[in-house]
């Protein structure tokens, strides 16, 4: 049976010259941000497209402002350098209810702390979170590297040449960032320790 | 002992390490967990409400000295750094008995502070504490987050499920790689099908995975090899383990489902 209804979809999908009114941009946006098994950035997004990444970028805020307008369930989030689907955090009972799911274990103190010295200071060597935590770090760093937290990045040039270390891409998934320059200063914390 | 148990898992904003007085001599030490000596130290100047600028070395020494004490008699591991940190402060108090020298006695008292590097480490150390409370938070509340379920693609299923027929193949590769070798007859020693499903499943606990033709061609005989083959067969048909073939004619690897 002909269906020319499904030719002109084929043909619109890869038409190089887009004639498209925004909405059907956003619509076509967001179906995309749903299949991606990652989080998809804005030049993927163009070059799939054919748009201009100013249009895709404009088209991803009037999705997300949608979203927000309709209380949705559902978000668009900008995480590790792309865009991503999600569930809105206050439903996460029900939804851990439907999936039989608990939260996984939280990383313990000096695992965190670990983390910590590791993002703000990368790349970073395992005497040099010494110094600044006081404390052998080498179980948390074990834990954090079978997490796939951080990564090996090299052997620094100095006496023993020791491992340095710093976050992965799962790290800016896991701890909900766009890229490493969305963690807050270390200089803004000092206020904040200050006042505790 | 119940009350142990319960501050196992830490809360990072509801639960503060906490020394609790039980009795005239015997304090109660109720931590999540100290994540090293520094915080240790923050905590007792804390709790001292001492100035961390002016930390009264003497009184703050001999807390910290007591709770390591009481933690090595509640069992818990006092690792070096923790006592590496007594010795400093030790170090420091001694130093801030010694009479200054009356010529540096100038208006600039906290000219050389022994006091001072240990503060600008537990500035500095309180800083990446409070960075790490930041990603505690945010970890939880992307812990709160879902996306979709994975939809199949063969991109995320790209391992192919070996089939018994390639088992067969791997099978016959190796037994006709054994006809070939000299046969030395050695005293025969029986090896049960079920001891080479422990041994197997042995192997794959302790590997995570097993490559198949290299697991069949330890077998020194032909009735091993069988007996191998069909305990192969036989933890698989137990669902216990997985046949992985990473790409066609690949190796056959059993993996633990």
């Amino acid at each position: 049976m002909e269906d020319p209804v499904s030719e002109n979809v084929e043909s619109a999908a890869v038409a190089k010259a887009p004639a498209r009114t925004p909405g059907e941009l956003v619509a076509l946006v967001e179906a995309l941000i749903f299949v991606s098994e990652e989080p998809i950035g804005t030049k993927l997004l163009a070059d799939i497209l054919g748009e201009e990444k100013g249009a895709i970028q404009a088209a991803v805020e009037q999705l997300s402002a949608e979203y927000v307008e309709r209380s949705s369930g559902l978000q668009i989030r900008e995480i590790a350098g792309g865009y991503q689907i999600a569930t809105r955090p206050e439903f996460h009972e029900e939804i851990r209810a439907f999936l039989k799911t608990r939260p996984s274990a939280k990383l313990s103190l000096a695992s965190l702390e670990t983390l910590a010295v590791i993002a703000y200071k990368q790349p970073v060597t395992v005497p040099e979170i010494l110094e600044i935590r006081g404390v052998q770090s080498a179980t948390s760093i074990k834990t954090l590297l079978d997490k796939r937290l951080i990564v090996a990045k090299g052997r620094k040039e100095a006496v023993g040449r020791p491992m340095q270390y710093g976050t992965s891409k799962d790290f800016l998934l896991q701890f909900g960032l766009k890229d490493l320059s969305e963690l807050p200063s270390i200089e803004d914390f000092e206020d904040l320790a200050a006042s505790v | 002992m119940t009350e142990e148990q319960e501050h196992f898992s830490f809360d990072f904003h509801t639960e503060r390490p906490e020394i609790v007085a039980a009795g005239r001599d015997e304090l109660r030490v109720r931590i999540g967990d100290f994540a090293g000596p520094l915080d240790l130290l923050l905590y007792l100047i804390k709790q001292e409400q001492a100035n961390i600028f002016d930390i009264p070395i003497a009184k703050i020494t001999a807390k910290y000295l007591e709770t390591i004490q009481l933690m090595k008699r509640l069992d818990i591991a006092v690792a070096a750094d923790f006592l590496v940190m007594a010795a400093t402060l030790i170090e420091i108090k001694s130093k801030m008995l010694l009479p200054r020298d009356p010529k540096a006695e100038d208006e600039e008292i906290d000219f050389d502070d022994p006091r001072r590097e240990l503060v600008d480490r537990l500035l500095e150390y309180e800083k990446f504490k409070t960075a790490a409370g930041m990603l505690h938070e945010r970890t939880t509340i992307e812990q709160a987050t879902f996306t979709r379920g994975t939809l199949e693609t063969d991109e995320n299923n790209s391992e192919v499920d070996a089939t018994v027929f390639d088992l067969l193949t791997v099978f016959q590769k190796i037994v006709a790689r054994h006809i070939e070798e000299v046969k030395m007859e050695i005293e025969r020693e029986e090896i049960s099908l079920s001891d080479m499903i422990r041994a197997l499943e042995g192997r794959i606990v302790e590997f995570g995975e097993v490559n198949l033709s290299g697991f069949f061609e330890e077998m020194r005989s032909h009735r091993e090899l069988v007996t191998a083959f069909i305990a192969a067969l036989e933890i698989v048909r137990s669902e216990a383990v997985r046949l992985v073939q990473n790409k066609t004619f690949g190796e056959i690897l059993l993996r633990r489902a």
